[in-house]
Parts: C-alpha cells; structure tokens; sequence
C-alpha cells in the first residue's frame, strides 16, 4: 500500500531552506528534561503527540463505557419482555429481581444511562476524544512547531479531562444513582432533589465533573489557537493551512466563546442547587411542600445551555470536516475542491452556531416571533453545510481513489453527514417541529450527524495518522470489516427511528405500553437492538486492532506512506521530542498540490519543495 | 459464571480478530502490497456502488412500507386544522431533501467507484471552479428561502393565540410527577385564579377559593371537547417541566412551572370519525388483543391520547390521558354531567371560606326553572297566554335553596334572588309562583314558606299569585 508512493527527500530539503531554531541544541546541555523518565515521558508528558494519545485512548475508554450504556438501555426498549437478571452481578439493585427469576430495568437506572451515555458520547468522547486526539495532533507537526504553544498548559488541559472523567465515574457508583434528568440536564428536574433520586449527590457530582471539563477545554482552547496564529513556521500563510488546522482553529474558536456560558449557567444552577437563589425556579410544589423560589424562569438556563449546546455540534463536527477533507483529498490524489469555499463555509458555519440556538426550544414556551429569527438562520447552515458536501464529492470527481480504511470512512462520512443533514431541515422548520420535536425522529438525526458522522471522522483520522502515531500500520483487513460493518450497521440502527419520530413516538421513554400510539413497533425496536449489538461489537475489533497493532502491526519504513504533501509526513518515522531532527520546514505552497505536474514522478508536491520557476501554487495551476 | 464467561468468550473474539488480522498481514505480504490494494480498490469500489443501491432502494420500500404511519399519510392525517399545514410542510421538505438524497448519494459512490485508483492514470487537477460553487451554492440558498417562508407562514398562523372576541373553548392543563390535571373553566367561561402556596392534598391545583370563578371550575379525568371548536390549552407545571403533547392534532408545547404557555388548536374530526378512517386500512382491522381474536378490532379501541413529551422523571413515559372528540350535542351532555370541584370536594369542608354563607348561583338553583319558563312565556303573545291553563302558569322556586340547613331567615344573596322573582311577576301578571319546600321537617318549610312569602308580599306581590303547597296540612298542625 506504500511501496508505490515514490518517495521526496524532504529531510534535504528541510535541511537546504529550513530555519534553524537551535531547538536541540539546548537538549544536549541538559537532556531532554521533558521526556527523561517514565513520569515525564508517558504520564505528566508535555509532548503533544503524547497527550493526543492520552486524549484518544481516554475517549476510547468512554466510549466503550457509553456505548455499552446503549446496550443495555437498547436491550429494554427492544426486549422488554426478556429477562435482564444476568446483568445484577453488575447493576446490582438497578436490576429488579421479581419472585419468578424475571429481572427488569429500574426507570430510574434506565434514564441514568440514557443521560450517561449522552453526557459522555457528546463531551468525553466527541469533544475531548475527537478534537483533544487530532488538534493536539496534528496543529504542531502540520503548522511546522516544535510542539504547542504552552506544553504545560496543553499538559493540564489533559489531566483536567481526566479528572472530569473521574468525578463522572464516581457518580456511576454513588447507591442513589447518577444523574437521571437527560444530558441537558433542564431545570427544575435537575435542581431539585425532590425531584428524581440522581438529583442529588449524583447531580452535584456532574455539575463537577463538567466544570472540571470546561477547564481542560478552556486550556487546550487557547493553546490551539495561539500555536495556530502565532507559530506557523515561514511561508505558512493563512490560505496555506490545511482544512485540517482550519477546523481545529475554528473549533477552538467556538468552543473558547461558547463553553463559558455553559459554565456560568451551572453556576446559577448550582446556586440555585445549594444557596437558595432562584434563578431557574419559580411556582414549585414538590415532595408535598411549596419551595420558596419565585421569579425565576427554567426557559433561563435552557437558553444559556444551548447558546453552548448548539455551537458545541460543530465543536464536535467541525474537526471531523477537517480530517475527512484531508483524507478524502489526499487518498484521492486531489486538490480539495474549492479549497477557500471550504474555509468560508467553516467559518460561516461557526458565525451561524452562535444565531441559531433556540431551534431547540421551539416547543419550551418561547415567544413565536423569536421563533421565526432562529428559523431563518438555522435553515441558512444548510447552505454553507451543502457546499461542503459537493466539494467533497467534487474531490472524488475525476480521482485516482486509493480504496483504505481511512478513505473508506470519509467517504462514509460523507453519507452520513448527508442523511443526518438533511433531516436536520424538517426539524429545523419550526412548523415541523411541533411534531418531531422530542420524538425519535432527532434522535435519528442527531445520532447520524453529530454521533456516527463524526465517529466516522474519527476513525477516519484514526486510521490515516496511526501511523505517524505509532510508527506502525492498522490491519487493513479488519478496519474494511470495521468499517463495512460500522456503516451498514449504524444506519439499520438510526435510519428506522426517522419511521418512530414521524409515527410520533417520544424519545426518552423507558417503556411504550401505556400509549396505543406509541406502542406498534416492537419489532423495529428489535431490529434496532440487535444491529445496536453487532454494532459494537464491530467496534470492538477496532479496539482490538488499534491495540494490537500498537506493538504488533506492520511497521512503517517510508517516511510519507501516503505519499501526503503536509508538514507531519516530513517529520522523523520514530517520533521524536520538538517533532524535526534539525530545522524546522519552510513551507513553499499550500498543502493540495496533487497531481499537479502530469509529466512529474510522483502525483504530489510536499510542501517543503520549493516552486519551480514560473510555478504557481495555492489552487492556481 | 456468568462474568467467566464472558471474560472467555471476550477473550476467544480477541484471538479470533488478531488471528484474521495476522492471517490477512501474512497474506498481503506474500501477495505484494501493491497487489493487495488493487484488489482491495477492486472490491470497495464496487461494495460502495452496491451498498448504494441497496440503501437507496431500502429507503424508498421502508418508507413506502412505513408510509401509512407518515404524516398527512395513510389515515395519519391531522386530526386538527393546523395539523394540516404541518404535514404538509412535511412533504414538501421531504420533496426537496428526497431529491437531494439520492443525488448525492448516487454521486458520492459512483464517483468513488469510477475514479479508483489506476496506477496508469493520474487524478485531474481541479482546485476550484467558481462557475459550479456559485450554482451550488445559489441553488440551496434558493430552496432554503421556500421552505423558510412556507415553513413561517404555516408557523404563525398555527402560534397565533385567540382574538378578542372570539369564541374558543378554553381548558388548562398542568403537569405534575407523573400525571396531568385538567381543569374546565365551568360556566363562568373564566379560569379561576391559582396560588401553588395553597395546593394540598384536597387543592390538587392551589386554586383560590375566595375567588368566585374557581366555584364553577370542573377537573374531568380525560379532555373532551366539541368538534370544530377552536380550543384554547393553557398548559402549566406544578413541579419540574413536561410537555403538553397530542400526537394526532400536532399540539405540543412545554409546561412550566411559573409560567403558563398556551396552544391553540381546532379539532377536526371526532373521535368516532377517526376510528372509521383507520378501519379503511387492513392493519387496524385485527384484533387489539392477538390472543383474544373475537375481542375489539384495533381500530374500535382507538383513542386519541395526552402524552407528555419532555423527561420530568422516572415516571415520564406513563403521563397518559385519552383525548375525546366528539360532537357538539354530546358535549353539552358531557358538560351537563360535570360537576364543579369546589362544589363536590371543598363546599363546607374546613378549606371553604364560604362555609356558613350562601352562595349565590347555589340560590339561584332555586329559581332556575322559575327563570326558564318565564322565558318560555313571555316568548309567547298574549292571546297564547290567555289559552293556557293556570297550571302552566305556575312556576316552582326551590324553598330550601334560599336558606341555611336549618335555619328560615332569609340572607342578602337570598333575597336577590327573590328581587328577580319579583320583577318577572311584575312583568308578567298572569304568572304565578309555588313555594317548594324540600326538607322533611314540617315545622322547618312552614316557617321558610312564611320568610318568602312575607318578603314577596313586602315587595308588593299579591298573596292569590303566591301558591302555597300542602300548606293546609302544616296548618294543621300548628
């Protein structure tokens, strides 16, 4: 798969037009202190190509975690009849045994999953795993840095992470449960004890976790964003970076204005938890008394919930734009198509995340008129979202596509990203969405869009840069399965439920038998169930994959196996600590110059190389 | 055991994945590389193609096969005037974004599949093209513009509340942990005024007893309402938020405590109306209960229901009420049949501040049926009158309603009441009134027939058109 790819010297050239920052030569006075012990080197590393793998294998961990939350609460709305009694050695009290043997899903346990595995797919996994791996990545070595702007900084930004997801955890084993109220966490379900059992300790312990989890993106935000502006290396001018940088950039953007305000509507909520204020609360009678609260409005938080809430789609979305159109561009052997329509749809599409929040609340008791101003914005994404599309496909258009895992899943990806889109229309038309708001039809859409979507992106990324990673290859053999299996399975999941959300079914529910409407479709929700099943477990050859060729899998011998024009295929095969043995590049062109020259060797130009006389770059040809 | 054998099983997976993948390395390897991913473009290229054509194709029978479930499909059309404009907002969304769909897909996979790799071959460089861009990007501004502005209009018209003077059937719902109370406005038309400070266990609403309009209000166990009528929800919360959702009319909205929102909408069809649609389809003409095939048909024990839509709890998915629509005539009746909360649950209790007093509309059932034929007659002319026999000139008034248990003295409300009786004797001389007492205790009607009469006699009504009943008797005794 590599052998083909002829290779460029990139090191003589690095070496000829190079800068020389005398990086290394401070490392033979005094070591390198960064990376001299296990400690340094694997645990408080400093390195970003280490912390991208602390962040990737952290997420990976969540995921199984959320993923098998899924399956259980799957296991309930597809076979409720069945007995669950052999999950108590795990679950313990949350599985009710009754005299016959039968054992059943507590309602109360079934909404802590549900609410777990939206709060950990959405943060630990798509936020932290997705951008935390690939920004952390691939900003220095693509931006031509020794590493990010502020190591330690990047170094916390981590290990916040990790103790955001260590509160989490905790909060799965306190005896009244995790928090139960749904991954928005919408007052007063949420600020009440009285109110669900996960309320309590379990509600405090999330509001932790999360701020916790504001920190360490706050941190990583702001280093990403200062390497990218402040240390491209020469000639790296803005419309050089690849879509890549552009995401990470752009995401960092939003998620540095949006995730604040997150933070400060937990504030008020935690006020309003433990001193009494009412800031969310007004009119309550709960538990058999009246609450003193008056004056507050829950419809409050929920606007200082999604102001983060919707921005923070794209923060999850966003890098997996990137990475699919690095992928999808250079296992094409393709220029991305409209390379600056991309960027401006990116940024048109972060200006728009911060105007369209209350499409979410079109249905809380929000003044209609307000209504109309979010519609009009939120069908506008469609058209810089649209645009995207067909460039993507543009790029596969008269292609020389190597057929991999990585290609594969953006190709998938960009499926997805379709269907999952275009539903996104009907429920962003505030007519339509008095019917589909709270049904299934947004579970289908936003599990296609922003869930499997940007796992695709994921896996994409993963599969492209395992090698710059680990030196190694992932099997091929089994990421297609991974990836054929992913794919046929996670629409035989999600493509069903548009049926229940149109049909009216609820999201949320834990059983359907009280409703005649709602109670048809018992073997669609086992259909669903079971390829739910297979599902994972098609990801759990990733895992195996992942972790076995970490040590095991086919070594990389040429620097460039792709045969990529980027800055991170020009760096060492053995990574190494300030990323270039010796200067650091200087960029010549922009990252798309593939098959460019049709009489030239080799169908790419890093960018390392020089422009040959009368040579035009940056999408001119 | 059970964890034992997972871990085994888990184990067994994992030697099986690192096997294939050693085995396919292996084979790779002896094969050559370049080999491999010939093949592997060879064979991806064309799953890509076939996985679209069975996708596309799988999407267009689900959704036929799906589509009598579909809104403004099969017998799922709204079953509420607006309702109808959501559908077919609906399908013209689903017009646009269906074309979309398969032309993007069909492109995404047949380019993918026409431009793999070919080692003699280079990829054509094209970077940009202005000329397409701006098509592509014109071209879904121009659609998003139509959907926005049929997508508004249908969404103003459905959110506007009611106009000042029209007429609408008002109904107030609130969400509570886990259940709805409904409460009518009774026949004061008004809602009365609700204080959560004042909810118990007999004030389920915290509705205010000093005022007047919460005396008629009624709290049915299900939503009955007309058809045809255009109905006004006031939808709040007690506790934590809900939401207000009736699948089959396109209603939802939120409930929040401490902030009462609203939904307006008409029903169209009875309930009745709609189980006969539904029988047009096959699938509805099965028995409801499989293991009972003489039972009910599905589409006899259809109802339209009130679920609630926003997670308030563990109790959340079990928040059901039946909606019935029916027609006007049996709504009256329905109404008839109601019966006002104050009156069945609070009157005289310890919570009535009104204990000890009467009330006026509990007077006024006293002279209801005086009131009534007095219409009736005085819709008559004089030479019908003088034809009707004295008996259908003589009107009853319910002595006991005009006093106190126990008592015949007669109160201010009482005698406005009777202030009305007077005044249509004074403008119907030939009309006659009877006393009619009600209580077993003799001595007790005696005395209250006496305060009326020397109270109408006071107002200057002659004693000859004041007809005492069985008086003879008590006299009697006396």
């Amino acid at each position: 798969m590599s052998t083909e790819i002829q290779q460029i010297n990139t090191d003589e050239l690095i070496e000829k037009y190079g800068h020389d920052d005398h990086f290394h030569e401070l490392e033979h006075e005094e070591h390198d202190k960064y990376q001299s012990n296990f400690i340094s080197h694997y645990i408080f590393s400093m390195d970003h190509k280490m912390i991208s793998k602390q962040f990737l294998i952290t997420g990976m961990f969540w995921a199984i975690i959320g993923g098998a939350m899924s399956l259980i609460f799957r296991m309930q709305l597809g076979f409720p009849e069945e007995s669950l009694a052999w999950l108590q050695p795990i679950l313990g009290k949350w599985i009710v045994v009754n005299e016959a043997g039968i054992g059943t899903l507590s309602p109360d346990f079934y909404y802590a999953l549900v609410t777990m595995h939206g709060t950990i797919l959405v943060f630990f996994v798509l936020t932290a795993g997705l951008s935390g791996t690939f920004s952390n990545l691939l900003i220095p070595l693509q931006v031509g840095a020794r590493d990010m702007a502020s190591p330690f900084m990047n170094m916390l930004s981590y290990w916040f992470f990790f103790l955001a997801g260590v509160v989490m955890f905790f909060s799965l084993f306190v005896s009244t449960g995790p928090f139960m109220g749904g991954w928005v966490a919408y007052p007063p379900l949420s600020a009440l004890e009285q109110a669900s059992s996960g309320s309590g300790v379990g509600m405090t312990l999330w509001l932790v976790s999360l701020a916790l989890f504001v920190v360490s993106i706050l941190l990583g935000g702001i280093n990403y964003i200062s390497t990218v502006i402040n240390m491209r290396t020469k000639g790296l001018n803005m419309w050089r970076l690849p879509l890549t940088i552009w995401a990470f950039l752009i995401t960092a953007v939003i998620g540095l204005l949006s995730f604040p305000v997150l933070f400060s509507g937990f504030l008020l909520l935690i006020f309003d938890r433990s001193f009494g204020t009412s800031f969310y609360l007004s009119e309550i009678f709960i538990g058999g008394e009246a609450l003193d609260h008056v004056g507050g409005s829950p419809i409050l938080y929920q606007h200082l919930f999604w102001f983060l809430g919707h921005p923070e789609v794209y923060i999850i979305v966003l890098p997996a734009f990137g990475i699919v159109s690095e992928v999808l561009s250079v296992h094409s052997r393709k220029p991305i198509f409209g390379y600056k329509a991309m960027v401006f749809s990116i940024l048109a599409i972060a200006f728009l995340s911060f105007l369209v929040w209350a499409h979410h609340m079109f249905m809380a008791g929000i003044n209609p008129f307000i209504a109309m101003i979010f519609v009009i914005f939120t069908l506008i994404i469609a058209v810089p979202s649209a645009v995207k599309v067909f460039n993507w496909i543009a790029t596969l258009y008269g292609g020389n596509i190597r057929f991999n895992s990585a290609s594969l899943f953006g190709i998938g990806f960009v499926s997805m990203f379709i269907s999952g889109g275009l539903t996104g229309i009907f429920l962003g038309n505030s007519a339509i969405d008095i019917q589909m708001h709270d049904t299934y039809f947004v579970v289908a859409h936003f599990h296609i869009v922003m869930g499997v979507a940007a796992f695709f992106g994921m896996y994409a990324g993963i599969y492209h840069w395992f090698p710059k990673m680990y030196s190694r290859f992932m099997n091929e053999t089994l990421g297609k399965i991974h990836f054929w299996v992913t794919l046929v399975g996670a629409y035989v999941i999600f493509w069903p439920m548009h049926y229940l959300g149109i049909a009216g079914v609820p999201r949320r529910y834990y059983s359907f038998d009280n409703f005649d409407t709602f109670n048809e479709f018992a073997t669609m929700n086992q259909v669903i169930t079971v390829a739910a099943l297979i599902v994972f477990a098609a990801q759990l050859i990733f895992v195996v994959n992942f972790f076995y060729s970490i040590w095991k899998g086919r070594e990389m011998k040429v620097q460039n196996p792709w045969g990529a024009t980027t800055l991170e295929w020009t760096t060492p095969i053995k990574n190494i600590h300030g990323n270039w043995p010796g200067k650091i590049p200087t960029v010549h062109r922009w990252c798309y110059d593939y098959s460019k020259d049709e009489d030239s060797d080799t169908d790419y130009v890093p960018q390392v190389v020089p422009l040959a006389e009368g040579e035009k770059t940056d999408g001119a040809h | 055991m059970v964890i034992l054998l997972s871990v085994l099983i888990l184990a067994l997976l994992v030697i099986v994945i690192v096997q294939i993948g050693k085995v396919t390395e292996l084979a790779a390897a002896i094969r050559g590389e370049e080999d491999a991913q010939r093949e592997s473009d060879y064979w991806n290229s064309r799953l890509g193609v076939a996985f679209m054509v069975l996708f596309l194709a799988a999407t267009i029978i689900s959704a036929i096969y799906y589509k009598n479930w579909m809104l403004g499909f099969g017998p799922h059309e709204a079953a509420s005037e607006h309702g109808i404009s959501v559908d077919s907002m609906f399908a013209i969304t689903l017009f646009f974004t269906g074309i979309v769909f398969v032309i993007t897909h069909i492109a995404l996979f047949w380019f993918a599949y026409k431009y793999r790799y070919n080692p003699n071959r280079k990829a054509i460089f094209n970077a940009h093209d202005n000329r397409l861009e701006i098509i592509w990007t014109i071209v879904p501004a121009i659609v998003m513009a139509v959907l926005v502005i049929y997508g508004l209009d249908a969404w103003n018209k459905v959110m506007s509340d009611v106009g000042p003077d029209e007429d609408f059937i008002e109904l107030e719902a609130t969400g509570m942990q886990f259940s709805w109370l409904l409460r009518y406005p009774g026949e004061d038309g008004e809602l009365g005024a609700r204080d959560y400070r004042k909810i118990d266990g007999t004030n389920p609403l915290g509705q205010v007893w000093e005022e007047t309009a919460n005396l008629d209000d009624f709290h049915p166990s299900d939503i009955v309402l007309p058809v045809d009528n255009k109905v006004r929800v006031r939808i709040t919360a007690r506790d934590v938020l809900h939401n207000f959702y009736l699948p089959h009319f396109r209603v939802k909205m939120d409930a929040v405590p401490g902030m009462p929102t609203y939904f307006v909408f008409t029903p169209t069809k009875t309930t009745e109306q709609y189980r006969e649609e539904l029988k047009k389809y096959p699938e509805y003409r099965v028995p409801e209960d499989p293991d009972d095939p003489d039972g009910p048909e599905k589409w006899e024990t259809f109802d339209y229901e009130l679920a609630c839509a926003e997670l308030c709890g563990n109790g959340h998915f079990s928040m059901k009420k039946t909606v019935r629509i029916v027609t006007e005539e049996e709504y009256q009746e329905w109404l008839k049949e109601q019966k006002s909360y104050y009156l069945s649950n609070i009157r005289n209790s310890e919570n009535d501040p009104f204990a000890g007093e009467l009330l006026s509309f509990e007077v006024e059932t006293g002279i209801n049926t005086f009131t009534t034929t007095y219409e009736l007659l005085s819709s008559m002319d004089d030479e019908a009158l003088k034809d009707l026999p004295a008996d259908d000139l003589t009107e009853s008034i319910l002595l006991d309603r005009f006093f106190l248990p126990e008592k015949d003295e007669l109160g201010e409300v009482s005698l406005g009441a009777l202030d009305q009786v007077v005044e249509y004797l004074n403008e119907m001389p030939q009309l006659r009134v009877r006393l009619e007492p009600e209580s077993d205790n003799q001595e007790l009607n005696y005395n209250r027939m006496l305060s009326v009469e020397n109270y109408l006699s006071s107002r200057g009504i002659k004693k000859e058109r004041i007809v005492r009943p069985d008086v003879e008797e008590v006299d009697a005794e006396i």
